[in-house]
């Protein structure tokens, strides 16, 4: 690779011109189209959640007759056992996903950032206790973990959220402090102290911006696994409990039971999981790509 | 190393009393205690025959812990046998289970993530990485729903409702878990195939790998033998870790196969409140995870020489 001598850089020709919003969105997206890819997914997600009431053609929790049509004019996606419309659950169903997921992921990310961050910056005897306390919440697998919160604080969408935070709080504890422990031993750090800059805000002003890179990575990795183990566990029956339209409910007892005669009982809340999911990791791949270098490629 | 040993082990010891400690409280935590039904059901309430129900299901922290340690996983209330009883003839289930399912993660992760950092930016490059990513995004209940939808529609498979032990028919037993295994192995190997990916590429940048390329090695050598060799580390890493995560996934997979082993069983016991059970299962998973966690974090020092333990 052929490597441009460093002089060159330091004394550029022109100064580099600020980019206006357009062109650096295009090349992001000629840069990474699996990013653009998902970041389309995610702003479809969006829009459904936000304009559900518009995009849904029945009511949603409104029981009928006209149990398991097929899909058609009528009912677009089908109707499932109660006679309900499956577009318009898959529909509202986006809010219940992203809802929780960004409840769940942003409560669980400040919480545990903010641990991770006194920590880091504190060490000691705060940093052993805090980190056997992550420990011991790490030493279940998630699902596993989310599912005896969700039975102990029982089936509620509040309920849900927590279990997930619960969840994700000492991933996102752990990030934050390894960058806390590294920004730390900068010089700049340093100065600030001894400029007589007090504690509190030489953490949250000088260190806690500089962990954000990696904790904007982390939050839009966790988001798709919230959405997932929301699935689950409203799957199991644990989660978010009925009228809600939840997409992972939708799956539960009822769709395998008729998923014989109505496969689109199965087949469509699935792959509106599977696509929000899929939309949110492509774009927390390419946004870690561009914040992160370092974990290119990963 | 010896000192680093005894460290890992006692901060082991340390999370799995943490871990019971919080199980416990969750358990209390949770709406209707088993005690609870009882008394509903019997219809009457006296505090002191209460407590001693409490102690006798092994609801009563000191004792729980105690006699966890000795083995004894308390009763189930729901079967009225010892949680060992039920638990046992589960545990073959879910080994099985979450073995092939390794299996498979692996032959496909490791290949495929390989391939993927050779290729990069190429065609195969990104046709593997969005293979991957989907398994990363599909539920894999959902997953296994769907294949099964397939088979019925086209060859008229039906699961088995009953479990076949591999001693007694082997094919029968394979033809029973080799899908489940799949679909759980699936996300497995995505994660699997990431982190090869993301490993070979740093070690393909490194300089013995251009000297392996200038002295006019052949490709294949190169990175199947120069380059896996140092990556695999990382990797062998993630299985260790993912082997006993694997267990999350299980959970739902054997609830849609209806394969009876331990993970749907900690579903069905949370269903119908059986909390001894939850709460010995619970730890029970911890156990393993932990244990995984620390063999692997020892395997390090034998894997990777260059690695040194100090304090």
């Amino acid at each position: 690779m052929a490597t441009v001598p460093s002089i060159e850089i330091a004394i550029p020709e022109t100064l580099p011109r600020v980019r206006g919003r357009g062109p650096a969105f295009w090349r992001f997206v000629r840069k990474n189209p699996l990013g653009a890819a998902g970041g389309l997914l995610v702003v479809l997600l969006l829009g459904a959640a936000l304009f559900a009431d518009v995009l849904a053609t029945h009511n949603p929790i409104r029981t009928s007759s006209r149990v398991l049509v097929a899909p058609g004019a009528d009912f677009w996606l089908g109707t499932d056992n109660l006679g309900r419309d499956l577009w318009s659950r898959v529909v509202y169903g986006s809010r219940i996903s992203l809802t929780v997921g960004l409840a769940s992921t942003l409560l669980g990310a400040l919480v545990g950032g903010l641990i991770g961050l006194v920590s880091g910056y504190v060490g000691g005897w705060t940093d052993l206790v805090a980190q056997r306390l992550m420990d011991i919440m790490q030493a279940l697998p998630i699902l596993v973990l989310a599912l005896v919160l969700a039975a102990a604080l029982g089936p509620s969408l509040t309920n849900t959220v927590i279990a997930i935070s619960v969840v994700i709080a000492p991933r996102a504890a752990r990030v934050v402090r390894a960058s806390v422990l590294a920004i730390r031993e900068f010089v700049y750090v340093e100065s600030a102290r001894a400029l007589g800059v007090s504690h509190a805000r030489v953490a949250l002003r000088h260190i806690l911006p500089n962990t954000f890179g990696p904790f904007i990575v982390l939050v839009t990795a966790q988001l798709g696994g919230a959405i997932l183990a929301e699935a689950a566990l409203s799957f199991l029956g644990l989660g978010v409990p009925e009228p809600y339209p939840s997409w992972g409910r939708m799956l539960s007892i009822a769709a395998a039971e008729y998923a014989q005669k109505a496969p689109w009982l199965v087949i469509y809340p699935g792959l509106a999981i599977s696509l929000a999911v899929f939309g949110t990791n492509l774009l927390g791949d390419a946004l870690r790509d561009t914040l992160d270098p370092r974990l290119r490629g990963s | 190393m010896r000192t680093y040993v005894v460290k890992r082990l006692l901060i082991a010891g340390v999370t799995l009393l943490g871990m019971s400690l919080l199980l416990f409280v969750l358990m209390r935590l949770a709406p209707g205690n088993i005690t609870d039904i009882i008394f509903e059901s019997a219809g009457y309430v006296d505090e002191a025959d209460r407590l001693k129900l409490e102690v006798e299901l092994g609801i009563d922290r000191g004792r729980w812990l105690g006699d966890f340690v000795r083995g004894e996983l308390g009763k189930s209330y729901r079967y009225d046998l010892p949680a060992w009883e039920v638990i046992k003839p589960r545990l073959p289930v879910t080994l099985e289970l979450a073995v092939l399912a390794m299996g498979f993660s692996v032959l496909l992760g490791v290949p495929f993530g390989v391939i993927s950092a050779a290729r990069r930016g190429g065609l195969i490059d990104y046709v593997l990485r969005v293979v991957s990513l989907a398994g990363l995004s599909m539920p894999s209940f959902w997953l296994a729903m769907i294949v099964i939808l397939l088979l019925v529609r086209s060859m008229g498979w039906i699961p088995s409702m009953t479990y076949v032990s591999p001693f007694d028919d082997l094919r029968a037993n394979l033809a029973q878990f080799l899908l489940p295994a799949l679909a759980v192995g699936y996300r497995s190997s995505a994660l699997i195939m990431r982190i090869t990916r993301s490993t070979m590429l740093e070690v393909l940048r490194e300089d013995y790998i251009r000297t392996a390329w200038a002295k006019g090695q052949r490709g294949r050598q190169v990175v199947w033998r120069h380059a896996l060799k140092n990556a695999s580390l990382p990797v062998v890493t993630l299985i260790g870790i993912e082997f006993a995560f694997l267990i999350g996934g299980l959970i739902v997979t054997e609830t849609v196969f209806n394969l009876p082993g331990v993970a749907r069983y900690l579903v069905d016991a949370i269903q119908f409140r059986d909390y001894p059970i939850v709460q010995n299962l619970a730890m029970l998973i911890a156990v393993v995870v932990v244990f995984a966690n620390l063999t692997v974090d020892l395997l390090y020092t034998w894997l990777d020489p260059r690695i040194k333990y100090g304090a």
